[in-house]
């Protein structure tokens, strides 16, 4: 294998009674790609999501996701992955300093390595002073940067954001980039969905799902070439609003 | 139709978290008004002011011709409201909840039924489906008929495209359009910078405070600094490398491009061009642009944090 992948998906589906959900995706995920995964509500992200999280089984088809079956070793991969979203990240009612905490005793941290990863995310997102803040009190951008921070504290193979920048300044959404960038530096996958499409041209790689199918997957210069379009936002609206399914 | 002046919020037991700081705006009558900014700006602590579910610390209001404070009964019968959250009755149908907010509002669906009828045939196959087993834009499209269904004469619409996709965004402010013609006051929140242009007016909202109140087009043509958009081969590396140099520092991505705002007036196409073949980039390229709603936001943003 000349490059590692992070993740593989093959005929990957889901149904719930009569309805696919997912409808045989495939797609592979290279180590340190940054993957844009797009489509309109009701395309079928979330489902794909959870099982690329092991959080669902699949119907039919294969996947692995940082090496491990998603049907048989889905602990395994939890142990392997980070996870933030904008509607959950972390716990309101918590200190800055508890909440690495609790998610680093999640991801399993040794005493030791949990301090000093605790040590050095507070430093470098100049947190210091704010170890011992309530969470909820702090600005919206400020909580999503350290709920990134604190799901890739443990070094996972794969992060998947759902919609991390929904809300957020757009200063603090282009700092909140750069973070993704330095994550993807240091060889960490990213998969990221988002209802921004500037944010699309800066994935390595999109896919965009309409009807729990994956309708187009390449680097979004291709895409824009492929559907002559001056920008993501287009190459979107033309796929989606082909969308059959209601999303009722 | 709403007239703001010099409002005051703040939170918690001694007034310790502000919210809203000295807000003072006019919205017209048919007008779509939009309040722009981004999460934790308090957009929501003034839609609940106007719809005269929470009290301002000081300052006055009226809605309609209505005071806030003395007049809040007459408010509340003539404005639709529909919040960031959706609030409709979870176990009740889709019809029913409809129906519910009629009768409470004194009138009957068929009476206004023109005003939600592009938006009730979308929902009209799942009439009968509980609100709660909705999806999300269909959750939106109801309780944007729940709001109307009374014809309210100015329509408080906070945040209704968060999290909805770019095609029922479009969607849903093509609908917008249909209730101005109709005559409609439409005050709008969005963090989405892009549905700026779709307002009469707007307000750019940070922090509490109101950063700018324009038309979209003049608070693009009264933005003071040249604003040049920049491609390479590429972008990560010419970002880092632009944003080294002093006059280039003002450098954010902008999607395919990034932009720098000159805030010193100092550069030109051909300098910035220069710099970066100098530093072997290939497929350059420069433009002076217009520059966008949210270039104006993030330069006023910095401005407003630095004060």
């Amino acid at each position: 294998m000349s490059e590692q992948l992070s993740i593989t998906a093959s005929q990957l589906t889901k149904r719930f009674g009569d309805f696919y959900a997912v409808d045989h995706i495939s797609f592979d995920v290279r180590k340190g790609e940054i993957f844009g995964f797009l489509g309109a509500n009701g395309a079928g992200k979330t489902t794909a999501m959870r099982m690329l999280t092991g959080l669902s089984i699949p119907t039919s088809g294969t996947a692995t996701v940082a090496g491990f079956d998603v049907y048989t070793q889905s602990e395994e991969i939890k142990k392997k992955i980070g996870y933030m979203s904008q509607k959950f990240s972390l716990y309101q009612d918590l200190k800055v300093a508890e909440n690495i905490e609790f998610f680093g005793g999640i991801y399993g941290l040794s005493k030791s390595r949990l301090k000093e990863a605790s040590e050095k995310l507070l430093h470098t997102l100049g947190f210091e002073h704010e170890a011992q803040a309530i969470v909820g009190s702090l600005p919206l951008g400020w909580k999503q940067k350290l709920a990134f921070s604190i799901a890739i504290m443990h070094e996972p193979a794969i992060v998947f954001l759902d919609e991390p920048t929904g809300g957020v300044d757009p200063i603090t959404r282009r700092q909140f980039w750069n973070m993704i960038y330095e994550a993807a530096d240091k060889g960490i996958t990213i998969f990221v969905t988002t209802h921004y499409m500037d944010e699309a041209e800066y994935c390595n790689r999109v896919a965009i799902m309409v009807d729990g199918k994956i309708e187009a997957l390449d680097q979004p210069k291709v895409l824009k070439q492929t559907f002559h379009a001056p920008n993501m936002e287009d190459v979107f609206y033309q796929l989606a609003r082909k969308a059959k399914r209601s999303d009722g | 139709m709403i007239s703001i002046q010099h409002i005051n919020k703040s939170y918690g037991k001694k007034g310790e978290i502000p919210a809203l700081h000295d807000i003072s705006l006019e919205v017209k009558k048919g007008e779509v008004f939009g309040l722009i900014g981004p999460d934790g700006a308090g957009k929501t602590t003034l839609f609940r002011i106007l719809t005269t579910l929470i009290l301002p610390d000081s300052g006055s209001a009226s809605v309609a011709g209505f005071d806030i404070i003395t007049q809040y009964k007459e408010i509340r019968r003539c404005v639709g409201y529909m919040p960031g959250k959706f609030s409709l009755y979870q176990d009740l149908s889709v019809e029913e909840n409809l129906s519910f907010y009629a009768t409470i509002f004194d009138t009957t669906v068929e009476a206004n039924y023109h005003l939600i009828k592009d938006i009730y045939d979308q929902l009209a196959p799942f009439k009968t489906r509980r609100a709660g087993a909705l999806s999300g834009g269909m959750k939106q499209k109801l309780a944007l008929c729940c709001a109307l269904i009374h014809k309210p004469t100015v329509l408080f619409l906070d945040e209704p495209t968060t999290g909805v996709d770019v095609v029922s965004r479009k969607e849903f402010w093509s609908m917008l359009d249909k209730l101005k013609k109709d005559g409609i006051t439409i005050f709008v929140s969005t963090p989405y910078m892009d549905e700026a242009s779709l307002c009469d007016r707007i307000a750019l909202i940070q922090n509490g405070s109101i950063l700018s109140i324009d038309t979209p087009s003049g608070l693009i043509q009264n933005f003071k600094y040249p604003v040049f958009g920049v491609r390479t081969d590429n972008m990560t590396t010419a970002l880092k490398q632009l944003s080294q140099q002093p006059s280039m520092q003002n450098i954010f991505p902008f999607g395919e491009y990034m932009h720098i705002i000159d805030e010193r007036s100092t550069l030109s196409v051909e300098q910035i061009s220069r710099f970066l073949s100098e530093h072997q980039h290939q497929n350059i390229d420069v433009q002076q642009i217009k520059p966008e709603v949210e270039d104006v936001f993030i330069q006023l943003m910095k401005e407003n944090n630095s004060q």
